[in-house]
């Protein structure tokens, strides 16, 4: 099951994206605010957000298109992003991905049906000395393998 | 008792915070009295977590170390005794000028960095005029190590010269290349190091506003930076008043969005700017049109991290090093299928041959080193025939490749070559900013034609040769224009795994 769509109002998002008005260039900033608020860019941001810095909508939403960080919907519970680049492709991590999407039955990008876990793909966690490299939701694991990614995922699954 | 764990992600990714709880724990448990500090990493990756524990003034390494290394570390009979950290070969054999500091200091802590030589630099740039700032840089000979190699110091004259109200020193912390961790290690590690940096670029273009644009894949190097940018601005680093000279600058960290192509100056921009991040067209250059339009220095961060150094021994002590017309040190980052991967800052020079071999020992497999892929994903891949190439700009650009961010991806015998010239297309047709056909369209092609020589299509390798001149004349920027790199040293090394003899490649 996928999280539904957040759906919140335009008081709401107003606060959120307040404290970002008076910067220069705040729309990366306020884009991310919104995502660290309510998991995703929901498409009921957009106008707002667009009003405030005197944009045309599609101005936002071509941003928000833009960047592979931007999510329309929220992930699932847990984030499994796995390193497909060079340095931890000499490493097997080419092989680790192919296992780890197989066990969990997803494609890069998408989340299991239980809502547990959404498998990205990163190009470079800078953890390139120590391949394979895979980030859990924020947390960073060097010369991983298919067993430490299933413990960290038990772990973080309550 | 004072000892060292490190906070870098990397030896976090290899279990630094348990090293550290056990340490603690076990500490506890045997009523020691115990300091357990958190230093960046010294950049022996395989060695990490590398604890150091302080015996009669030095510190000693134990690594790679495990939680249940923790009682041992503490009694001093650690099997996992390496002996004083300094005197260690990888250690001994480097010139730190630029992360001298990195993985000895306490990364947040202001009086470390000072203790360290740290802010000698900004100091002695305060009593300069901007024109004599500037022409220190130019005198060490630095050159951008962000990729392109461009003389840093004729970038800040024409910032310095440039007529504005507003300027800005914005500090490429994109790091998107594979094979390189150098930005994140620093930051971790010396963030105080950057902002030096950064407030003395500021000091010679005439600048009070800088911003790093930091990638959000590395969410650690965020933290350390934003706190390191609050700590030196409550003590008077930044601000209105830098150090009581009455000087102002000041910067901020802002967060990228996971575009590759925003490592290019001009996305990057963009970027910052709230747009997306499409590559401009130059001229004009960011020098004179650059953030919000107004002259700007848009340096990586290794490049603004040497500055400090540079003002603080001299510009002469820099240039002393190196090879031709790469002057100073390197910072080398020894990545992928290798026995010995780390960062090693160096004299340029060195041949590739003694980096891969001498350095990193070889392959972490233990099988033969096929190829190494230096600077990135745009970088060429090179065989142990060129391994005699030394480490320099023009000595690597003669042997087809490129320098980069300095970064090198070792390979061994099992590597897919066709795979990875794949790869390479694949990467650039997912990170393409659209701009230009040659490389928005071209990278698909170029999947597409790899697939079929892979089937056994050996007539469409001529095909790739072509669309590579394509994207190599045709595109703006070297997403495009550089991606046709890796490819064609790929086909040119191993023209027998794209099906076809060695002399129908050359
Ligand atoms: C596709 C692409 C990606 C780039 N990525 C980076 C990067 O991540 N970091 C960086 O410093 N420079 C990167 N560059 C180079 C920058 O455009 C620019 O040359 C550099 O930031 C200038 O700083 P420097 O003179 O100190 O090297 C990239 C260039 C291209 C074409
Ligand atoms: S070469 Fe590619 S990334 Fe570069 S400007 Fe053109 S389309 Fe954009
Ligand atoms: S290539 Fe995977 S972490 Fe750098
Ligand atoms: S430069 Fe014009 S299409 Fe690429």
């Amino acid at each position: 099951m996928r999280h539904a769509v957040p759906q919140p109002t335009v008081d709401d998002i107003r606060e959120v994206i307040a404290p970002h008005l008076d910067r220069e260039g705040p729309l990366l900033p306020i884009l991310h605010a919104v995502q660290a608020a309510w998991g995703c860019v929901p498409d009921a941001a957009v106008p707002v957000i667009a009003e405030a810095l005197n944009l045309s909508r599609a101005e936002v939403h071509g941003v928000v298109s833009f960047y592979h960080d931007f999510r329309e919907a929220p992930a699932g519970r847990h984030v499994l992003r796995l390193c497909r680049a060079e340095a931890c492709q000499a490493m097997g991590g080419k092989a680790l991905s192919e296992a780890v999407l197989g066990k969990l039955g997803v494609s890069w990008g998408e989340t299991t049906a239980d809502g547990a876990v959404t498998v990205e793909p990163v190009y470079c966690l800078g953890l390139c000395a120590c391949a394979p490299a895979a980030m859990v939701d924020g947390r960073v694991v060097g010369r991983a393998d298919a067993a430490r990614l299933d413990a960290l995922l038990a772990e973080g699954a309550a | 008792m004072r000892i060292w764990v490190p906070m870098d992600s990397a030896a976090k990714a290899l279990g630094a915070e348990e090293v550290a709880l056990a340490l603690r724990a076990e500490a506890e448990a045997r009523g020691l009295e115990v300091e357990i500090l958190r230093n960046g990493t010294r950049g022996m990756i395989w060695l990490e977590p590398l604890v150091e524990v302080e015996i009669d003034g030095t510190r000693h390494g134990y690594g790679p170390a495990e939680p249940a290394d923790a009682g041992a570390i503490l009694s001093g009979e650690s099997d996992k005794a390496l002996g004083p950290v300094e005197s260690l070969d990888w250690m001994a054999r480097q010139t730190r000028l630029t992360f001298a500091r990195c993985g000895v200091i306490e990364p947040l802590s202001l009086e470390s960095y000072e203790a360290h030589g740290g802010l000698s630099g900004l100091r002695r740039a305060l009593q300069m005029s901007d024109e004599e700032i500037v022409t220190e840089v130019k005198d060490s000979g630095l050159r951008g190590r962000g990729g392109a190699g461009f003389p840093t110091g004729i970038k800040w004259e024409t910032v310095r010269t440039a007529k504005a109200y507003r300027k800005y020193i914005v500090c490429n912390a994109d790091e998107g290349d594979s094979g390189t961790f150098a930005d994140r290690m620093i930051m971790e590690g010396d963030p105080f190091c950057l902002i030096e940096g950064m407030a003395i670029a500021g000091l010679g273009v005439g600048a009070v506003q800088g911003y790093v644009y930091l990638r959000s894949e590395y969410p650690d190097a965020i933290e350390v930076m934003t706190r390191a940018i609050e700590t030196a601005r409550a003590a008077g680093v930044l601000g209105a008043d830098i150090l009581g000279s009455g000087r102002a600058f000041d910067m901020e960290v802002r967060v990228g969005a996971g575009a590759y192509v925003c490592g290019e100056e001009t996305s990057l921009l963009n970027s910052l700017e709230g747009k997306r991040g499409v590559v401009r067209a130059k001229p004009p250059l960011p020098a004179i049109e650059g953030a919000f339009g107004k002259p700007t220095v848009v340096n990586n961060v290794i490049s603004l991290a040497s500055v400090p150094v540079i003002f603080e021994k001299g510009a002469q002590h820099y240039a002393d090093f190196g090879l031709g017309r790469s002057r100073g040190t390197i910072p080398l980052q020894i990545a992928g299928n290798v026995a010995r991967g780390g960062l090693f800052e160096t004299a340029f020079g060195m041949p590739l041959g003694e980096i891969v071999e001498g350095l990193g020992g070889g392959t972490a497999t233990g099988r033969p080193v096929k190829a190494v892929q230096v600077g990135g994903p745009l970088g060429a891949y090179l065989g142990p025939g060129q391994f005699d190439t030394p480490f320099g700009y023009e000595e690597l650009d003669g042997a087809g490749g490129l320098v980069g961010h300095a970064g090198l991806v070792i390979f061994d015998d099992t590597a897919d070559m066709l795979g990875l010239a794949r790869f390479a297309m694949e990467f650039c047709a997912v990170e393409s900013c659209g701009k230009c056909t040659p490389c928005r369209i071209g990278a698909v092609r170029g999947v597409e034609t790899l697939d079929r020589i892979a089937a056994g299509d050996s007539a469409a390798i001529e095909l790739l040769t072509d669309l590579c001149e394509t994207m190599t004349d045709g595109s703006l920027c070297a997403l495009g224009g550089l991606t046709p790199y890796p490819v064609m040293s790929a086909l040119r090394l191993f023209p027998e795994e794209f099906g076809t003899a060695r002399e129908a490649a050359e």
